[in-house]
């Protein structure tokens, strides 16, 4: 009886033990991350670009910071309306072999590596015009956050009513016209979270950008995509590597501005999702 | 408004904004039901028939994006580095020698680093998700139970580079001090764990990646544990079981499946990890018994050697590449199989 109710104990004090093995890395890291970067970050840190070799202080991570925007803005465009209309096979029509494959196909690619997306691209688009590009780091991260858009948006689209379908069926409205302004408002909340969350993924990815994005000391203009360009992950890996202080401490902050950018479409998209017109 | 910029963006024979398109918008519109019953006596217009069609066509034609996406990654690449192949052939995974200005291209001690470290991420990550996945489902209160669900989740959302920047700048000293030293110093005549004790090495490197793959494995043991029937749990708590017997005869046992598919999930997002391990293992090709040695991995390398390498180097790494992708592809396979398998079983 002792024993039995010691192991009984013994292994509530491990499931305690793995929950705060899980979480004093996670406080460790943020904690680092605001104690180390909180003093360095300001105005001018925020909207002057990197100094020209890592021995310099001073300077920002303007060139990150905007080079980042532009990446994500155009990954978006081309991976979230994509990922949406998939989702929407899959949730339409999506009985059929061709449908599971989607799926499988779709499950697959978001184990592919990141690394493996960047020299896909490189080969793929790099190799061919011969030159770094903001516009291939964009397709690369595009790439990476299409099979998340699919899963969660086909997630959200489940969860919709039958009834409201049948409704709008019945009254003899196409198909179509029932999935765009009946299947498709009813989820849209839930798809939004969605594509913010693979947002802040790609946010983050520094990987698929070694080889396409490649980095930049310049701001580049809004509309230049054809340049190569810098993006935060790429300036705090280069940063982070280099033996000098001031580089590393550049890193620190550059990396306090990136988890706010995360978080910020992190619980954008949380938020937006408690707001959904329909729960299971 | 809206309907009409939607119709028009349709490809097909209802393109146009056609007089009869026109009348049966309006028609679909009236929500009155006489007009909806009217409709209903009516048979389909071809035209109705032939928007539905195309409309799916289009749809269909999205969904075939991944697909195509998927077969280009592994055509293009291979086809890239395919003088590599045919070149080198098994030599590229039999040789340990990689020494591009030499032609000399095998890349055993990098597949030795990815398998190894991602064993020790699995082996330190595993026993951690499992506990917190019992903690979160059995033990915890409901509000401690969502603020711990969604802490674990926060912990997959920091950027990866944002790891390795912690583990290179104190992670890794303090390691090395406080560690691997003392680790080295008593258990030394271990193999694995000969000194000297480097901080960057395959063992940083592990430790970062189970912090990395927790919130994977965790989610997913967590999905298949909340999916233990309710009877099975009460028959073994009223046979007088304890809350760890209860676990281990009736829980554990369901949920085996999902959790052996959870654990390859996360071995396969640890094999294809890059800057994490890029920033904390050293560099430094070689197969050394013991995990207190800097080494490599595939994806470290081709992070590290891609920007400086030009020529054959760069379809050779292109071609370690392919390996990884292949060799993570069928992890994940198997992993997605297993969790498939658990949650069908079960439901």
């Amino acid at each position: 009886m002792t024993r039995r109710r010691l192991t009984d104990q013994l292994a509530t004090g491990w499931m305690i033990v793995s929950v705060l093995v899980a979480l004093v890395p996670l406080a460790f890291i943020l904690g680092y991350v605001v104690y180390k970067g909180a003093g360095i970050v300001s105005w001018t840190f925020l909207t002057k670009p990197e100094p020209f070799d890592f021995t310099h202080s001073g300077g920002g991570v303007w060139n990150g910071i905007k080079g980042t925007l532009k990446l994500l803005f155009l990954a978006s465009l081309l991976a979230i309306p994509t990922g949406i209309l998939a989702a929407l096979y899959l949730n339409e029509f999506g009985r059929g072999r061709f449908a599971t494959a989607v799926r499988f196909v779709t499950d697959v690619m978001s184990g592919v590596p990141s690394i493996f997306v960047g020299i896909f691209i490189y080969s793929l688009i790099v190799l061919e015009t011969g030159h770094f590009s903001a516009y291939s780091g964009a397709l690369a991260l595009a790439v990476l956050m299409l099979p998340i858009v699919i899963r969660g948006a086909e997630e959200v689209l489940k969860l919709v009513p039958h009834e409201l379908r049948e409704a709008s069926l019945a009254l003899g409205v196409p198909r179509w016209r029932t999935v765009l302004r009946v299947i498709l408002p009813a989820a849209a909340s839930g798809i939004v979270t969605a594509a913010m969350l693979s947002v802040a993924r790609a946010a983050g990815e520094t990987a698929p950008l070694l080889f396409t994005s490649f980095g930049n000391r310049f701001v580049t203009g809004w509309s230049d995509y054809g340049s190569p360009d810098s993006a935060l992950p790429l300036l705090i890996f280069r940063n982070a590597r280099s033996a000098y202080e001031p580089a590393q401490q550049r890193a620190w902050a550059a990396a306090l501005v990136l988890i706010a950018i995360v978080l910020v479409f992190t619980i954008l998209g949380r938020t937006l999702a408690g707001r959904r017109a329909f729960r299971s | 408004m809206q309907p009409q910029a939607s119709r028009d963006s349709e490809p097909g024979p209802r393109a146009g904004p056609g007089s009869l398109g026109e009348s049966m918008t309006t028609t679909t519109e009236t929500p009155a039901p006489a007009a909806a019953l009217e409709r209903l006596k009516r048979p389909r217009s071809r035209l109705g028939r032939s928007a539905d069609q195309s409309f799916r066509w289009l749809l269909t034609g999205f969904a075939a994006v991944v697909l195509v996406v998927l077969a280009l990654m592994l055509v293009r690449t291979t086809y890239v580095a395919w003088p590599v192949f045919q070149q080198h052939g098994l030599e590229l995974i039999t040789k340990q020698r990689w020494f591009p200005g030499d032609n000399a291209f095998g890349a055993l001690s990098f597949i030795y680093g990815t398998v190894l470290t991602s064993v020790i991420a699995i082996l330190l990550a595993v026993p951690v998700s499992i506990g917190i996945a019992l903690f979160v489902t059995e033990v915890a209160p409901r509000r401690l139970r969502v603020l711990l669900v969604y802490l674990v989740e926060l912990l997959a959302a920091v950027p990866s580079v944002v790891y390795g920047l912690w583990g290179l700048l104190v992670l890794l000293p303090w390691l090395e001090r406080h560690a691997w030293e003392p680790i080295s110093s008593v258990l030394g005549f271990i193999p694995i764990f000969a000194g000297p004790a480097n901080g960057r090495s395959f063992a940083t490197a592990g430790v970062i990646l189970a912090i990395m793959i927790i919130p994977i494995v965790t989610a997913i043991a967590r999905e298949v544990v909340a999916l233990v029937p309710h009877d099975h749990k009460e028959a073994a708590l009223a046979l007088g079981a304890t809350r760890w017997e209860m676990l281990r005869l009736a829980v554990i046992p369901y949920a085996r499946a999902g959790i052996i598919g959870g654990t390859m999930l996360g071995f396969g997002r640890a094999l294809g990890e890059t800057i994490a391990v890029a920033l904390v293992i050293g560099g430094n090709p070689q197969i050394s018994a013991s995990i207190f040695q800097p080494g490599y991995t595939i994806a470290s390398v081709i992070a590290n050697q891609f920007n400086e390498a030009t020529g054959f180097h760069i379809q050779a790494l292109l071609a370690i590449g392919v390996l990884l992708f292949v060799i993570t592809i069928l992890v994940n396979v198997a992993g997605r199989v297993f969790v498939w398998r658990a949650a069908r079983g079960l439901a």
